[in-house]
This record gives structure tokens, C-alpha cells and sequence, in this order.
């Protein structure tokens, strides 16, 4: 009947959504949303190993900064930062780097006309469109990627790094060499599904606006010819297309960090990231 | 070689260790024996400062561990430092802890190589004689889960030997093994005594502790109890507490 309904319902209008679902500006929306994609979650997962690393030092003023980091960036759903991020420059015209308080102190010595700026950009071109979605998107998943590398660390045995330590290794070394290749098995199927839910949720920069991003060019479409539904299917098509790609990549990664696994615990692994929380 | 004056140790209310004496010479080989939670593994734990401990003086090569003295007060070592000093003692654990990310080869070459910054050949060819030398050359490529306990083990012993430690610690080495794969690394710390190597090993193995021990030392609830040549010890013990541990595990 579903079946029927599909295939009967006029209102799907097929062919002219196939015809507008591979036009050039949605295309570079599906290119636009893929990078989005990767960018920001090469920029989460370097900074979300960071934070995770954080958060388990001995150190307490570190381990609350990140702490602070992921209650916040957790707390503040990413529709609502992206929005945020894309009216930053509201607050600041103008991002500078240099002296802090330079205006100030240079303006009790009496020099008004001099200052400490050493280099500065527009804030509009940097904290517009593409770059406030990326870093939106990047930040929150930066404390997403924090605890879920957090658990991967607690995962690895503590024998290893005592055994690392004894063998002479500091801290930074026994992380490196020894910790985050062992929780990397861990951490790596959580990180599939954040992948795909990134990509997923490119479509909220949408309204930062992003407009060259594959959402909003559907539904730039969509509201242009009137034909509103057939572009919400042509989305869900695409979104299932690039998701079920992703699938794969997941696969081969996964094979690669559980070098060293016997077949009983991979399996072990398998099952319990099919289970894996987002 | 080790030093110990006193040395206290405590787990929240728990008292561990409540003041051990005991000294170590060069080339010697040490058995450390007792009944379970007596705190012969915590004492192994501190003398390469895994465990910090909370009284006494303990020193290693007449250094001491983990802290440095200035006048009268001690300060704890940077870091660092304390990862320098660990270096020199090696040491081998009950549940073997190898890498399981890296080849039994990468295991033994990888402190070498980035603690000490040993050229990359020179640590392969070093670490292969070392298999080599516990009978292990045909599984350099494998991965610990492809090897058995005692394999395992006598890779463990490898990669601590590839520091050139001047200590070894051995934290119950066959405990976690099968019987039949007792043998071989036990065979492997007997060739090690032979050369000269200074150990420290808390076992259960009598006859490794009659065979190869200089000197054994029955600790009992945090502090020792008795010690001397095995054969005296094992014969004729003096105290009640050793006897009644001896007729238990004998």
C-alpha cells in the first residue's frame, strides 16, 4: 500500500525531482555539506582528543577547564549555536590580535594614536556563512568527541600504562604510544556514528545562513517552483546516499585499529557498537 | 643495590606496608615470600616509585626513589625525572601487560627507541638477540594475542631487559600462568641469575626460590617477618608465622 502510495500520489512529482536533485547548485551543496562534514570533524576529533585528555589529568585546573568546555558545549543545542555563531558580529566588527588593554595603557601615557594591534581581519568575512557553521559544528563536536574518547582511555587496562611507566615513559609518551592506539579500538565506532550524525547535521547551518550548504539549496528550490515535498524526499535521498557511504569507510576504519585483537574480542567490539549511545 | 629503612605505605585507613628494613646487594637474587595482601607486591611497587610511599627512606644505587633531599626535607622529583630513574629497573608483572597494539618486536624496541633515543637499527638488532635469548626469535612479527601466557611472559622480560636495567622486579611472573608454561619462564629468570643480574622475586615457586635464591624474605601483614639462605629458612623456620605459612604452601 506504501508502495501504491508512492507511485500514485502525485504529489511526489518524480521526475521533477529527479530532474532538480542533480541540478549544479545542489550539487555544490552536497559538496559544500561533505566538506563541512569533514572539516569539522577532523577539527572535533583533534580537539576532542585534546579535551579528553584533559579531563582525566592529575592536574584539577585542567581537568575542570575541559570539563567546563564539554558541560557547556553539550548543554546548548548546535541549532541554536550555529545561529549564534553567525551573528558574532553583532559583538565584534572587527577580530584583532595584540597587546591586551593596549588603547588603555597606551592612553595613560598619552599616546592616543598609537596602538598594540598587530593583525586583524573584518569579522564579517571570517565569522559569516561557512566558517561560523564549521567552527559551530566543530566546538560542539569537539565535547561530544571529549567524553567519548574519555571512555576510550578508560578502557584501555591500567597495566598498560603502568607497565609503560615503568618502562620509563612519561605521561605524554605512554598517552601517545601506548593509551590512544589501544582506546583508538574504542573510540573509532562512536566516532562512525558521530560522523554520520555530523553529516546529518550540517543541515542546521542552513540558518546560520550557510547558503551554498545541500539543505538550504533544496529548499532554496523547493520554495522557488512551489514544489515543497518531492525537494524534502530529494534531501532524504541524498542524506541516505552520503550516510550509507560513510557506512563503508566506517567498516575499513574499524578493521584497522583492531590490529592485534583476537576474532572473540572484535566480535565482542562489534556488538557492543552496534549499541553505541549518541 | 636497594635500601630500605622503615619504609610505610597506606591505602586510605588500610595499612600496607608498616615499616619494612631491607637491603639488597649487587648480583643478588631475592625472593620475596608471604601470604597474600602481606604487601610484598606493594613494596615491589615502591621501590620503582609506582607506588609513592608515605614513611621512611627507600633508595635504590644509593639514590633515593622518588624524592630528592635537600638538608633535611624531601621533595618529590619532577616527573621526569622519576621516568628517568624507572628506566634503570626493570620490571615484569603478574598479567605480563604487553603492548597488544604492537608486535612482540615493536614491544621490546619502543622504550629504546623513544625513551632512550637508540637509533632504530641498533634497537631491532639489540632486540632481536634479546628474543633470541629467551627463545622467542620465530615470533618477533607475532602479536601478544598470538602468543601463549609464557610466551608472553618471557617477551615481557625481554623488552624490560632491552633498558639494560640494573634491577630487575618480578611481580608474581607464573602466577598467571598454566603449569605446564611455568617452566620455560622460570628457566628464562634462572639464566638471568646465572649472569648476574640483580632481582627481586615475589613468588610462589619453592623450588625456584630454593634453587636460584640467595636469600629469601617471609613478609607477613607489612612488615618482615624472617629471612635467610632458603635452605635454612625452608628447613628450620624460627618464626610461628613463617612455619605456618610453609606447611600451607609446601
Amino acid at each position: 500500500m506504501f508502495v501504491h502510495m508512492l507511485l500514485t500520489n502525485d504529489a511526489f512529482k518524480w521526475s521533477f525531482m529527479f530532474d532538480n536533485m542533480f541540478n549544479p547548485p545542489v550539487l555544490e551543496g552536497v559538496r559544500t555539506s561533505l566538506l563541512l562534514t569533514v572539516e569539522s570533524m577532523v577539527l572535533g576529533v583533534v580537539l576532542g582528543i585534546v579535551l579528553g585528555v584533559m579531563r582525566l589529568s592529575p592536574n584539577p585546573v585542567i581537568s575542570w577547564v575541559a570539563w567546563v568546555y564539554t558541560w557547556f558545549f553539550r548543554a546548548v543545542p548546535r541549532l541554536v549555536l550555529a545561529i549564534l555563531f553567525g551573528n558574532l558580529g553583532i559583538l565584534y566588527a572587527r577580530l584583532e590580535f595584540g597587546i591586551p588593554f593596549d588603547r588603555q595603557l597606551l592612553g595613560l601615557l598619552g599616546l592616543d594614536s598609537v596602538d598594540g594591534r598587530v593583525w586583524g581581519v573584518d569579522a564579517n568575512t571570517v565569522l559569516a556563512g561557512f566558517y561560523a557553521g564549521l567552527l559551530a559544528l566543530a566546538l560542539s563536536e569537539a565535547a561530544y568527541m571529549a567524553e567519548i574518547v574519555r571512555a576510550g582511555i578508560l578502557a584501555v587496562d591500567s597495566g598498560q600504562t603502568e607497565a609503560a611507566q615503568a618502562l620509563g615513559m612519561s605521561r605524554g609518551l605512554t598517552m601517545r604510544r601506548v593509551v590512544l592506539p589501544q582506546a583508538m579500538r574504542v573510540i573509532v565506532p562512536p566516532t562512525g556514528n558521530e560522523t554520520i550524525a555530523m553529516l546529518k547535521d550540517t543541515a542546521v547551518v542552513a540558518f546560520v545562513p550557510v547558503t551554498n550548504e545541500l539543505f538550504f539549496q533544496i529548499r532554496a528550490v523547493g520554495t522557488r517552483t512551489f514544489k515543497v515535498f518531492p525537494m524534502l524526499v530529494a534531501a532524504c535521498l541524498w542524506y541516505v546516499a552520503l550516510t550509507s557511504v560513510l557506512l563503508v569507510g566506517q567498516h575499513f576504519l574499524e578493521k584497522r585499529f583492531s590490529r592485534g585483537v583476537s576474532q572473540v574480542t572484535r566480535q565482542k567490539m562489534r556488538a557492543m557498537s552496534v549499541g553505541a549511545p549518541k | 643495590m636497594v635500601l630500605a629503612e622503615g619504609v610505610r605505605k597506606r591505602f586510605g585507613s588500610l595499612e600496607v606496608l608498616k615499616g619494612v628494613d631491607l637491603r639488597v646487594d649487587e648480583r643478588e637474587v631475592l625472593v620475596l615470600l608471604g601470604p597474600s595482601g602481606s604487601g610484598k607486591s606493594t613494596f615491589l611497587r615502591c621501590i620503582n616509585h609506582l607506588e609513592k610511599i608515605d614513611g621512611g627512606r627507600l633508595s635504590v644505587d644509593g639514590e633515593l626513589v622518588g624524592y630528592r633531599q635537600s638538608g633535611s626535607k624531601l621533595y618529590e622529583l619532577k616527573e621526569r625525572e622519576v621516568a628517568r630513574k624507572r628506566a634503570e629497573i626493570g620490571m615484569v608483572f603478574q598479567r605480563f601487560n604487553l603492548f597488544p597494539n604492537m608486535t612482540a618486536l615493536t614491544n621490546v624496541t619502543c622504550a629504546p627507541i623513544h625513551v632512550r633515543g637508540i637509533k632504530r637499527d641498533d634497537a631491532l638488532r639489540r632486540a632481536r638477540e634479546l628474543l633470541d635469548r629467551v627463545g622467542l626469535a620465530d615470533k618477533a612479527q607475532s602479536y601478544p594475542s598470538q602468543l601463549s601466557g609464557g610466551q608472553q611472559q618471557r617477551v615481557a622480560i625481554a623488552r624490560a631487559l632491552a633498558m639494560d636495567p640494573k634491577l630487575m622486579l618480578f611481580d608474581e611472573p607464573t602466577s598467571a600462568l598454566d603449569p605446564e608454561l611455568v617452566g620455560e619462564v622460570l628457566d628464562v629468570m634462572k639464566g638471568l641469575a646465572r649472569d648476574g643480574m640483580t632481582m627481586i622475586v615475589v613468588t610462589h615457586e619453592m623450588g625456584f626460590a630454593r634453587e636460584v635464591g640467595d636469600r629469601v624474605v617471609f613478609m607477613d601483614d607489612g612488615v618482615v617477618v624472617e629471612q635467610g639462605a632458603p635452605g635454612e629458612v625452608f628447613a628450620n623456620p624460627r618464626h610461628a608465622r613463617t612455619k605456618a605459612f610453609l606447611s600451607r604452601i609446601l
